[in-house]
């Protein structure tokens, strides 16, 4: 049965989105009422960009209304088809796709210090997030998207993928729990995402199931441009497994985990000194090292509180950790700040792989600064601390930033 | 109406409300001649031996200065959207059955609305003034139908009514303190607004000067900001204007996290530029991002160790830090925006008061913002060739007022911090709906997309080009944004002319088409 079929949002709140109602009739064509707040500007290439998706979604007779409120072409396209899903769930619908833009690909082997979250059915946070500079963008198809938006969302931070640049930012995607996300794999990873955290992940299966599905999708649509996983762990049970779990697939670069249900089942009270996730840090610090991945922090969750951060983030450095989620674009440069290298840390590292580097050319075996000698280990991640420093060049307007 | 196209290749009636006018020959291309205008020659013998000019009210003030048909009646806006004694005076005005007034307020805001009926009723002919939310919609949608809107900046209106072309037959000025013999300040009262920088050149130039204070003080009121020797009448009232609401929209702190960016930039910028060094100066303009530029730039000083020579302001709670940390020597202050800055003035030897005639004025042998070393401004549109707008939306409606936004382009550095885009209306565009600024007088463009220099500050492109800034040319900044919002179609406007923006000479630099 068809109905109508409503996506998006409306009012003067609805900022950078817009709100699309399609509502199929027998006949009699398409009737199209548009409003828009700009109007002035593009009336006619809105109206060009409704008719052309209603056409490709195979929508001729219908009622279709549309509020904008200032919305990016990728934005309504994505609006149009959620609503022309929901007013026809029987079809099977094409989908309707911008234009797609060159992505650089990523590596395993690089800064994951902050990631951002941002809603995955919010368009106005994602336009101007790389500014931010956070190593990594992750539009979120999970805990801040209501059951009912999960489809809209996911059409929306496809089309996201593919519109926007998202500059030397990793692109990144929070699916749902498997094995409710193993369908949104497809959509996400044809869209060019490079990394999917898998939330709430209990078992090395999962994983396994997960990246199965990645190389799918990837032998199908001849992409070999590169798909990493970051499972997160958010119950006892997964901190119990997390080292099969980072073990779980090639395909994992990080392992990070979540406080929110993990202190909820543990019956633990939460303390502004994290106390009660002491254990679980070093769980995953641990696991990940086992397992030759990142470990990565989880996010501090008082956005106002940047002190705090700054503690938080200093201490999980020194426990071993790599990076950190962030909630809040002013938590980006105390977080890269907390896991750039120091200058005496960089110096350190630069004596080490010079005289890796000397001990290399005189044809030695057996590398040493002074008396002490140097094992290949210390070396490789003194060449990873030099990189880091060069990838954070910006260190030095980062410390003014933070004070 | 005849147009003439100008030298910023603008057409620009050659007559406005009855007066004819001087198109823009080009930015410093103008040279006034003759001599100042003058008030009428007052003599003591027509005022009270003892002093004391209270009068019982405002509408006997009016009418013992000789109200009548046709004057020109000016106000100050120092309490911004708080004011209410503007529109009093027009109700008075009504319903005394006074006609044909012209209103000339320093500024116009929403409050003012009431005054409205008063244009729509024939008491007000029209207004000349910057005209602030519905006031310019109003001009916009032509309905002020007798006379055109003329948007002066502030430096622009003090230095008109000095060259005689825009005449006060009565001056309305509320002043938070005064005594008996008219001298007045705005810090001393129960409802303060801090300087009265604004109504100077009303209170030098105008026939008849009425003061209105909620608070008499024994004479002699101190400070004094308004001198009693120019004064007609004092009134005493109840109430003269609501002080809480001079925090408006535009005097808060931005907390979007973008446009925090893009101050921090701005900072950024000027620190690496080497405008931040010891002894510098700086203009700190209201409006969300340049207060955060403020912010930012303190933090930066602080950390490097530097002190400003003084800061040229619009004063609030982040510049009276500053002077309080000693990291400026002076606040050399045109009008307060909050109740910190009104604390300062009372409490700060440092913190001086100015006005427009004295900082802003390009009729005068000298002024300050030409000694200003920054300034960071906004806009609402900035083109590729670097002109700017502030008046006007990308649809052609008439929002915002210039203030003293064109004065301060006279800083030796002008930036303009805006984002690149709006709700997909482009900020970086082709051409500019109205001009209010000429390509010369702009010198950088931040937006969170990047750092634009004027091509013509080869100084500024030389000292920035080794460093870490994002710089690049306004034309990429503008392609990325098309990229994204797509190429919009510019907006249809009528070719009915329904105000004129002057430069800060006054010749006419552009004018403002009625919306459909």
């Amino acid at each position: 049965m068809n109905s109508q079929g409503i996506a998006g949002h409306k009012g003067r709140q609805a900022r950078s989105d817009c709100w699309v109602s399609i509502e199929p009739t027998d006949s009699g064509g398409i009737k199209l009422d548009i409003k828009s707040k700009v109007d002035f500007l593009y009336k006619d290439s809105i109206h060009a960009l409704v008719r052309k998706g209603l056409d490709r979604l195979g929508v001729s007779n219908a009622k279709v209304c549309v509020e904008d409120q200032g919305a990016l072409p990728f934005v309504i396209m994505a609006r149009l088809e959620t609503a022309a899903r929901r007013a026809l769930p029987n079809n099977k619908l094409p989908e309707y796709l911008p234009e797609t833009k060159p992505h650089k690909s990523t590596t395993r082997d690089r800064w994951r210090r902050s990631r951002l979250y941002l809603p995955g059915n919010e368009p106005k946070y994602m336009l101007n997030a790389k500014i931010h500079k956070p190593d990594g963008i992750i539009l979120d198809l999970e805990d801040s998207v209501p059951p009912e938006e999960k489809d809209a969302a996911l059409t929306l931070v496809r089309n996201a993928l593919i519109a926007l640049d998202f500059g030397s930012c990793e692109r990144m995607v929070r699916i749902n729990q498997i094995p409710a996300g193993l369908e949104e794999i497809g959509p996400i990873v044809k869209a060019g995402t490079q990394v999917i955290l898998i939330p709430k992940c209990e078992t090395a299966g999962q994983v396994k199931k997960a990246a199965v599905r990645i190389k799918e999708i990837q032998n199908d649509s001849e992409n070999d441009n590169n798909v990493f996983l970051m499972p997160i762990i958010e119950s006892p049970l997964g901190m119990f497994h997390a080292l099969e779990i980072a073990q779980a697939s090639s395909l994992v670069v990080a392992l990070t985990y979540g406080l929110e249900d993990y202190t909820a089942e543990l019956g633990a009270r939460k303390t502004g000194s994290a106390t009660e996730c002491l254990w679980a840090r070093s769980q995953i610090v641990n696991a990940a090292r086992a397992a030759g991945v990142q470990p990565i922090d989880t996010v501090f969750a008082d956005a106002g509180d940047t002190e705090g951060l700054k503690q938080n983030a200093i201490q999980a450095r020194e426990m071993g950790f790599e990076g950190k989620g962030c909630i809040h674009p002013r938590q980006i440069p105390i977080v890269n700040l907390a896991f750039t290298p120091t200058s005496q840390e960089i110096e350190h590292a630069q004596k080490i792989v010079l005289a890796y580097e000397k001990a290399l050319k005189q044809g030695r075996s057996v590398v040493s600064i002074g008396s002490k000698m140097i094992d290949l280990p210390v070396v490789h991640q003194a060449q990873r601390i030099i990189n880091l420093a060069m990838a954070g060049k910006l260190s030095r307007n980062l410390e003014e930033r933070t004070e | 109406m005849k147009m003439v196209r100008n030298a910023a290749g603008r057409f620009v009636p050659v007559e406005v409300n009855d007066k004819p006018q001087v198109p823009f020959p080009g930015v410093n291309k103008y040279r006034p001649k003759g001599r100042k205008a003058g008030a009428l020659i007052p003599t003591v013998i027509d005022y009270p031996a003892d002093g004391n000019k209270v009068v019982p009210d405002l509408k006997t003030a009016l009418q013992k200065c000789g109200l009548r048909n046709g004057m020109t009646i000016s106000t100050h806006h120092h309490f911004r959207e708080g004011d209410i004694v503007s529109n009093q005076v027009f109700d008075i005005c009504a319903q005394l059955g006074v006609r044909n007034l012209m209103w000339f307020p320093s500024a116009s805001f929403p409050c003012n609305e009431p005054i409205l009926k008063h244009v729509d009723s024939g008491v007000v002919h029209h207004i000349e003034a910057s005209m602030n939310g519905v006031m310019g919609a109003y001009v916009s949608q032509g309905r002020m139908k007798k006379g055109l809107g003329v948007l002066r900046s502030h430096g622009g209106r003090a230095r008109a009514i000095q060259d005689g072309e825009v005449h006060i037959d009565i001056a309305v000025l509320v002043a938070p303190a005064a005594d008996q013999f008219g001298n007045a300040n705005g810090i001393s009262g129960d409802t303060n607004c801090g300087v009265l920088g604004y109504a100077e050149a009303d209170l030098l130039y105008a026939d008849r000067v009425i003061i209105v204070t909620s608070k008499l003080v024994p004479f002699p009121c101190i400070p004094i900001y308004l001198y009693g020797h120019y004064v007609d009448y004092v009134v005493v009232q109840d109430n003269i204007g609501n002080p809480d609401k001079i925090v408006s929209g535009t005097t808060q702190i931005t907390r979007s996290p973008d446009r925090l960016y893009i101050a921090e930039l701005a900072a950024r910028f000027v620190k690496t530029a080497g405008i931040m060094k010891n002894g510098f100066s700086l203009q700190a303009g209201a409006g969300g991002i340049s207060l955060a530029f403020t912010n930012s730039l303190a933090r930066m000083m602080k950390q490097s160790g530097i002190k400003a020579g003084w800061v040229h302001a619009g004063s609030t709670k982040y510049v009276v830090d500053m002077l309080e940390q000693g990291l400026t020597r002076a606040i050399v202050d045109g009008q307060a925006f909050d109740l910190e800055a009104v604390r300062s003035l009372r409490d700060n030897r440092n913190h001086i008061p100015t006005s427009t005639l004295i900082s802003y004025n390009h009729h005068a042998k000298g002024n300050y913002l030409n000694l200003v070393d920054v300034a960071v401004l906004g806009a609402t549109e900035v083109d590729v060739n670097f002109n700017a707008n502030v008046v006007t939306h990308s649809d052609g409606m008439m929002l915002h007022g210039i203030g003293g936004w064109q004065n301060c382009m006279f800083a030796h550095c002008t930036i303009l911090a805006v984002p690149s885009f709006r709700d997909r209306i482009p900020v970086i565009v082709d051409k500019v709906t109205t001009l209010c600024a000429p390509a010369e007088m702009v010198d950088v463009v931040v937006t969170e997309r990047g750092i634009a220099i004027n091509p013509r500050r080869t100084d500024l492109i030389d000292a920035t080009k080794h460093s870490d800034l994002p710089v690049r040319t306004i034309l990429e900044i503008k392609q990325e944004v098309e990229s994204l919002c797509g190429k919009p179609s510019r907006p249809k406007l009528t070719d009915k002319v329904v105000a004129v923006v002057k430069w800060v000479d006054g010749t006419v630099l552009d004018s403002i088409y009625q919306v459909t």
